[in-house]
């Protein structure tokens, strides 16, 4: 009889459904951010190098930069902070650190210690900087264009992978490495 | 070593449930009589491995070796022996295994408790639990495993989240799985039925203390969670509609309709198809939960971290388990006819009613839950389902339901009608009213339209699960443990709806600017701020104040709400105040520091919310009494079975 039949043809329904929820919803993708598409929120932030200079959003304008949220005691960081070298090893974009809710002499220590990927450090130890940003986890790297609008937001440790099929595509200069 | 011995043991536990799913299903389906035999071996075997596994696991947490992947993202030397241990379960790989070895106590007392059962039927049953032990062994193997290795080792760890380390964590994910797995057991029972081919009314007498086990742990595990939400998550907030939460109130839907449907399949050999899909979908919504939960097609405040190849997994082991049965389903249960009919005023029908309502209640929950993944696969944008939808569609199901429960109690099988009873429930419900109307208009300000007949409902409830046994209780006669555990859960529910109803209505809720000195109003308490200060932990630091709470010029308690900051994983967490005073709880939780000396807090008063979780509590007790039942001790099958076609058809479970 056909409606004993019901409750499989309810469930292959489903089933589809669920295909597609794991095919287009990609989990870095989950939560996009709000401020994808809209300009990076401003900054003046003081060094972490030297308290007595800073970084600031207006003179990152004109580049591509790889804004990336870290911390020494958060240990993904650790897991990432290798790739983040060899990114920094291929030229391809500048990576620009916020050290959030740290403390100077650690981060410090810890960037002596295992060599600084970074071009500028801001130093963000309240973390007023980071809430701007939408961070809510370490690490989360944004990509920003040079108009200063973010293009792109990923959370958790950059992976090779990652860095090949997510960054590299949507940076200019990647591209043409990848096309090389 | 000992993280290698884990893994190993979990191969072998692979290998013997493996065993166990063929010769459970393959040896009575061949007739081979002693791989049929070879099914109890199996699984104790299994069960030796997979606690070898889990000891393994706590002994690597207890041992704070941040050599382990899953110890070092999930345990700190700095914390608690107790949370190290509760830890296990803290994240997705340790509870994966907590799962599996809840399943793997289940699977022995299922084969223990079906020693006197036909072997063919028993070891089917164990056969159906060893797939399903087997899809989740090689879920933990191939995509979770708690036992990977870093190299090099962490020195410290991450710590627990700091929400998990309450002692609720250590009690409701155990007693939640219980139930989650439970529900499998009567799943295999199902299975065994199908695969068999044959279903009476024995085979429901077998399955219902088992489902119903299930149930009351799925009761105890959710009413758990809620008030571990309450109190830990800070804001007050019992339920949320979360994707997590439906997860685990599916089933629990679904298990509530299937225990009414096993009634009527044990008492009257009616509903046995709809019982055997009613059995196949809870562990199937048990199954899809863990999916939705852990493939990260949803998020949830309490998801677990997900990856990509844990979604596919998940779903084709769902393909696989569900439709299987169901496939099985569409073959077999056109041949198990019902033994008989019933009259429209029939019990049978108000339990019709009851599973048509639940199993509706269920279905909007899980439209609401998928609307989101269809919004997305089709492109239209995210779509956030939240109370507005669940709150009202719940309420539609659930109000005619809670109207038929006291005559449902009450109708009598087969012919109808109400024995007699009918004006003794108008009475009831007279009183009922009285009540409801009482409390809604005369001990609350403000009642809607709905509050009265909330507390109506479930005061007539109480009243109508009070008739039987008072006289049942006056002609001097034995209430049988069914009945009484019937009546008692009855009674659970109605203190439930009756409390829910006052908390939707009547909590009074407010969030505040407070300087030091300044007092605030809220549900006819009063609130005087007297002072904030630092508070410091093992582990932590924070912010504490102190709330003087008067009521009409007397004191009623001082209130110490606090804000934590946890040092290794950089969270705040909000802790509040709570106090019981004449049924209601106060609860002041500590907010922002606004500058200038002033704190925002939330001051919050919900009547009778204790209730809510004591009602659960007591359904669920319900349950475990009527499964102490003399009809349900296989000792005594054969007397029972024989006393019971004597017995004339009263009013039973």
């Amino acid at each position: 009889m056909i409606r004993y039949f019901i409750p499989l043809a309810l469930f292959a329904v489903v089933v589809v459904i669920f295909a597609f929820g794991i095919h287009q919803a990609p989990r870095k993708d989950l939560v996009p951010s709000p401020l994808i598409g809209k300009p990076a929120p401003s900054f003046a932030l003081p060094s972490l190098a030297d308290a007595n200079t800073q970084v600031t959003s207006a003179s990152l304008r004109g580049h591509w930069y790889l804004f990336n949220v870290w911390g020494t005691w958060c240990v993904s960081c650790h897991i990432e902070e290798p790739e983040l070298r060899a990114i920094a090893r291929t030229g391809v974009v500048p990576l620009i650190g916020l050290d959030w809710k740290d403390s100077r002499e650690e981060a410090l220590a810890y960037l002596h210690a295992k060599g600084n990927p970074y071009q500028a450090i801001a130093f963000d130890p309240g973390g007023l900087a980071a809430i701007q940003w939408g961070v809510y986890g370490a690490p989360e790297t944004f990509i920003v264009n040079p108009q200063g609008i973010i293009v792109y937001k990923y959370i958790g440790p950059i992976t090779p992978h990652a860095w090949v099929h997510e960054f590299l595509p949507r940076l200019p200069a990647g591209r043409a490495v990848a096309g090389s | 070593m000992i993280p290698e011995l884990g893994q190993f043991a979990l191969i072998l536990a692979v290998l013997l449930a493996g065993l166990q799913a063929i010769f459970g299903i393959a040896g009575p389906a061949l007739g081979r009589e002693r791989w049929t035999a070879a099914v109890i071996p199996a699984v104790a075997g299994q069960f030796v491995m997979v606690a070898t596994s889990m000891g393994c696991l706590m002994a690597a947490f207890i041992g704070s070796d941040f050599s382990v992947a899953y110890v070092a993202e999930n345990s700190n030397s700095s914390l608690p022996l107790f949370y190290r241990i509760a830890g296990v379960w803290g994240a997705h790989s340790g509870s994966l295994l907590l799962w599996i070895f809840l399943l793997a106590c289940w699977t022995v007392a299922v084969a223990i408790g079906t020693q006197r059962l036909p072997r063919p039927f028993a070891a089917r049953v164990l056969g159906v639990l060893g797939t399903i032990s087997l899809g989740f062994l090689l879920y933990t193997l191939l995509t979770s495993n708690p036992f990977l290795r870093l190299d090099p080792p962490w020195a410290d760890g991450q710590g627990l989240n700091p929400i998990l380390q309450d002692p609720g964590l250590a009690v409701h994910p155990p007693v939640l799985y219980t139930g989650y797995v439970g529900l499998s057991v009567a799943f295999a029972f199902a299975g065994a039925a199908l695969l068999e081919g044959r279903l009476d009314r024995e085979w429901a007498r077998w399955t219902r203390p088992w489902t119903t086990t299930a149930w009351a742990f799925l009761t105890c595990g959710i009413a758990l969670g809620s008030w571990w939400a309450y109190y830990t998550l800070g804001w007050g907030g019992f339920w949320f509609w979360d994707p997590v939460e439906n997860a685990s109130f599916m089933p629990w839907l679904m298990g509530t309709a299937l225990i009414h449907s096993l009634a009527v399949t044990e008492k009257r050999g009616l509903f046995k198809s709809w019982t055997l899909l009613l059995a196949v979908l809870g562990f199937s919504l048990s199954l899809i939960g863990t999916f939705l939960v852990r493939s990260g097609v949803l998020i949830s405040v309490h998801s677990f971290v997900a990856s990509p190849g844990r979604g596919e997994f998940i779903l084709t082991f769902l393909v696989i388990m569900i439709g299987a049965a169901l496939s099985l389903y569409a073959w077999r249960a056109p041949k198990m006819q019902s033994e008989a009919g019933f009259e429209l005023s029939a019990r049978e029908s108000f339990l019709l009613f009851n599973n048509i309502l639940l199993v509706t209640a269920c279905g909007t929950i899980f439209a609401g839950e998928m609307a989101p993944i269809i919004s997305t696969a089709l492109g239209l944008g995210k779509l956030s389902v939240g109370p507005p939808y669940f709150n009202p569609t719940f309420l539609v199901s659930m109000l005619p339901l809670l109207a038929l429960v006291p005559l449902g109690m009450h109708a009598r099988w087969k012919r109808g009608g109400l024995g007699g009873r009918g004006r003794t429930l108008l009475l009831a419900l007279g009183a009922a009213a009285l009540i409801g109307c009482a409390v809604a208009f005369g001990a609350f300000t403000g009642a809607g339209v709905l509050s009265p007949v909330g507390m109506t409902l479930g005061a007539w409830i109480i009243l109508s699960s009070l008739i039987d046994p008072i006289d049942r209780l006056r002609r001097r006669i034995a209430i049988p443990r069914a009945v009484l555990g019937m009546t008692i859960a009855h009674i659970g529910l109605g203190i439930f709806v009756f409390s829910m109803t006052a908390v939707q209505a009547f909590t009074a809720e407010q969030d505040v600017a407070l300087t030091t000195g300044m007092s605030a109003r809220d549900g006819g308490y009063t609130f005087q701020f007297q002072g904030i200060g630092p508070d410091h932990g093992p582990n932590y630091g924070g912010m504490k104040a102190k709330m003087v709470v008067t009521r009409d010029g007397a004191p009623v308690a001082v209130m110490y709400p606090a804000k934590r900051t946890y040092w290794v994983q950089h969270m705040v967490t909000t802790h509040s105040a709570i106090v019981i005073h004449r049924g209601s709880n106060i609860l002041v939780a500590l907010g922002q520091d606004l500058g200038d000396g002033r704190w925002s807090f939330r001051l919050q008063v919900r009547p009778l919310v204790l209730y809510i979780w004591i009602g659960a509590l007591i359904m669920a007790a319900g349950g475990m009494i009527a499964i102490s039942d003399r009809r349900y001790r296989l000792e005594d099958a054969r007397e029972t079975q024989a006393a019971g076609a004597l017995a004339p058809g009263g009013p039973g479970s």
